[in-house]
């Protein structure tokens, strides 16, 4: 991690590039406990994580509001004289914070207990989940949602009164991101090692034999779909103040398809890899998009046919493949001394 | 221990089962023999809740399995192994057999799970039964066929139930295998009441120690001793077809 070149070597634009693309690391980790784990491809994420981040993104616009002004710049626009109720609990930075857990975590637990006590399976849960994203994209682009249609939120100073424009406080926004992505690494990790974790491999094998062995499945299932979204709504919350605008752009089917595309490459139902490949896909984007606009598509979209062609277990298994190569290279290479010491040994 | 009644399913018409009686009692091991598309695998099915039954009703221990949940069905001590091997190929034989052991299987309790030495005891007890006992740290996806279907039994075996249901054990295992796993069939059957379907007949001789019922059709067409039903008429023109209709067509 670039903590040593901290001071002075590295830009702190290229510090909250990467507290950034932390948050999305967190939000990879969500989804590889959902689809690489438990094999339930939900392609929603982007919503959940958007919902973190709407949550952060209400307190901070009605802690930021211009002097004299009751309301945001877009209800005025909209002539809305009064504050939505909705809106009301979001001026206190706690039940903000709380909220911006609580709803993801809800949301995820009703929808999951419909879907999932229905046993939709594969690709339906897959298609079902897309048309809950576009229905979300589509409600929360509408002025009359009163979270600032397709314009979303934005223009944000403060951050319970720290400066965002201040080098300390992106710093700052940093290392929290870091921190939370390491806590959340190791909480995930402690998660799939446990018998927990072990459950959610043997559903993704087969459901019915795990049926049939006396678990519950569709609780283990519902229960790891809100973990994996309140984990992507926390990678939302910390990605706003780095940011700095929210939009329903973040949460539309294709940002949810993108977010499997990073777990994906880096290989999923292994955590490293969904850190690896979230980092690594957006550090290409932004080098590609810098020297080749236009052209960072295909590269992605190449990567993914690579992938899928090639390495079954993303980059963090052509990694382990090379190392197991090297190991059982000298291994052989040891093997063969010996065996021509033994023959040196006989003929003497 | 177990007694079906008038049970019938259908499939789109199709009548797949219609059973008037079926008993089996304790510690009884009954082979279910049969050709292709009689109704055995249906019929398991229905016993262990994967099947909902159109009609009629199953007793286990005197209380009504049809309309109970799976894991329910389950939790009563019905087990259940399927055609095709089926283990959870991710994990290794250990942990599979973990996921078996009869412990509770709520979240919360999995979730805190701590292994105890008396289940580290017991997994090894079974490992040892169905000879996975070297086999415990490696990944279930890279056994064997004959140690996918042993394993699978393992994991059965481990939930403790008191009736087994068991499809095609032996199906794609070499000869040596097949008879370690009659052999093994037999030995549980001194502590379960034990359901086994079979197509290969020196098999069903090796096992068939009680009795032998014949499904065809979605029907018992008889029941038996293994050298009774061998030598039924009946059971003999529906595997080899009917010789008399076929001289009588030649003749005409």
């Amino acid at each position: 991690m670039p903590l040593g070149n901290l001071l002075g070597f590295v830009e702190t634009n290229t510090m909250t590039l990467w507290g950034r693309y932390f948050c999305f690391a967190i939000a990879a980790i969500g989804i590889d406990l959902i689809w690489g784990y438990t094999g339930v491809l939900s392609m929603t994420q982007a919503f959940f994580f958007c919902l973190g981040a709407y949550g952060i993104g209400m307190y901070m616009t009605l802690s930021n509001l211009p002097e004299g002004h009751q309301l945001p710049a877009f209800m005025e626009w909209n002539q809305v004289t009064e504050l939505p109720t909705f809106w009301a609990p979001f001026s206190s930075f706690p039940l903000a914070f709380i909220l911006s857990l609580l709803v993801p975590a809800l949301f995820s637990l009703i929808f999951g207990f419909f879907v999932f006590r229905s046993r939709i399976q594969g690709v339906y849960f897959a298609i079902i989940t897309q048309a809950l994203a576009l229905a979300m994209f589509l409600l929360f682009s509408r002025n009359e949602t009163m979270l600032g249609g397709t314009n979303g939120l934005t223009d944000f100073k403060y951050l319970l009164g720290f400066d965002l424009r201040e080098t300390s406080t992106k710093l700052g926004l940093y290392f929290i991101s870091f921190i939370v992505l390491c806590l959340i690494y190791i909480y995930s990790s402690f998660l799939t090692k446990s018998k927990f974790g072990k459950g959610l491999v043997a559903i993704r094998d087969s459901e019915s034999r795990m049926r049939f062995t006396g678990y519950g499945v569709s609780a283990y299932k519902i229960t790891i779909f809100m973990i994996g979204s309140v984990i992507a709504a926390i990678g939302g919350m910390l990605y706003l103040p780095q940011t700095g605008i929210i939009t329903p752009g973040r949460m539309d089917v294709q940002a949810s398809i993108e977010m499997i595309v990073w777990v994906a490459l880096g290989g999923r139902g292994n955590l490293k890899g969904a850190v690896l490949g979230a980092i690594v896909v957006n550090l290409l984007y932004s080098i590609f998009t810098s020297i080749l606009p236009g052209g960072w598509l295909y590269v992605l979209g190449g990567l993914f046919v690579i992938t899928v062609l090639y390495l079954d277990k993303g980059m963090i298994g052509l990694f382990q493949q090379i190392q197991a190569y090297i190991k059982t290279f000298f291994a052989s290479d040891k093997n063969n001394k010996e065996a021509e010491n033994e023959v040196i040994n006989v003929s003497a | 221990m177990l007694s079906v009644k008038n049970l019938s399913v259908a499939f789109g018409g199709v009548q797949a089962l219609k059973l008037d009686q079926f008993d089996l009692k304790e510690n009884e091991l009954r082979v279910v023999i049969g050709p292709n598309g009689a109704g055995k695998s249906t019929f398991m099915d229905i016993i262990c809740g994967k099947t909902k039954p159109d009609e009629g009703s199953i007793l286990f221990k005197g209380e009504e399995l049809i309309g109970m949940s799976e894991v329910k069905i389950t939790e009563m001590g019905v087990g259940r192994k399927f055609q095709k091997p089926t283990v959870f190929t991710g994990l290794s034989v250990f942990d599979n057999m973990l996921l078996g052991l009869k412990v509770k299987k709520d979240i919360i309790s999995t979730f805190f799970y701590k292994t105890k030495k008396e289940h580290l005891e017991k997994i090894h007890e079974i490992a040892l039964k169905v000879g996975l006992q070297d086999d415990l740290d490696k990944i279930a996806g890279s056994l064997s066929h004959g140690k996918k279907q042993w394993l699978e039994i393992a994991i059965v075996l481990l939930q403790d139930p008191e009736l087994m249901l068991i499809d095609e054990p032996a199906a794609g295992m070499s000869d040596s295998e097949a008879e370690k796993t009659g052999n093994l069939l037999c030995e549980l059957s001194n502590s379960h009441s034990v359901i086994v379907i079979e197509h290969d007949m020196k098999f069903v001789e090796q096992i068939a120690i009680d009795q032998v019922s014949v499904l065809v059709r979605g029907s018992i067409l008889t029941q038996g001793t293994f050298q009774e039903v061998k030598n039924d008429q009946q059971v003999i023109d529906c595997y080899l077809g009917a010789p008399d209709s076929a001289q009588t067509q030649r003749s005409a």
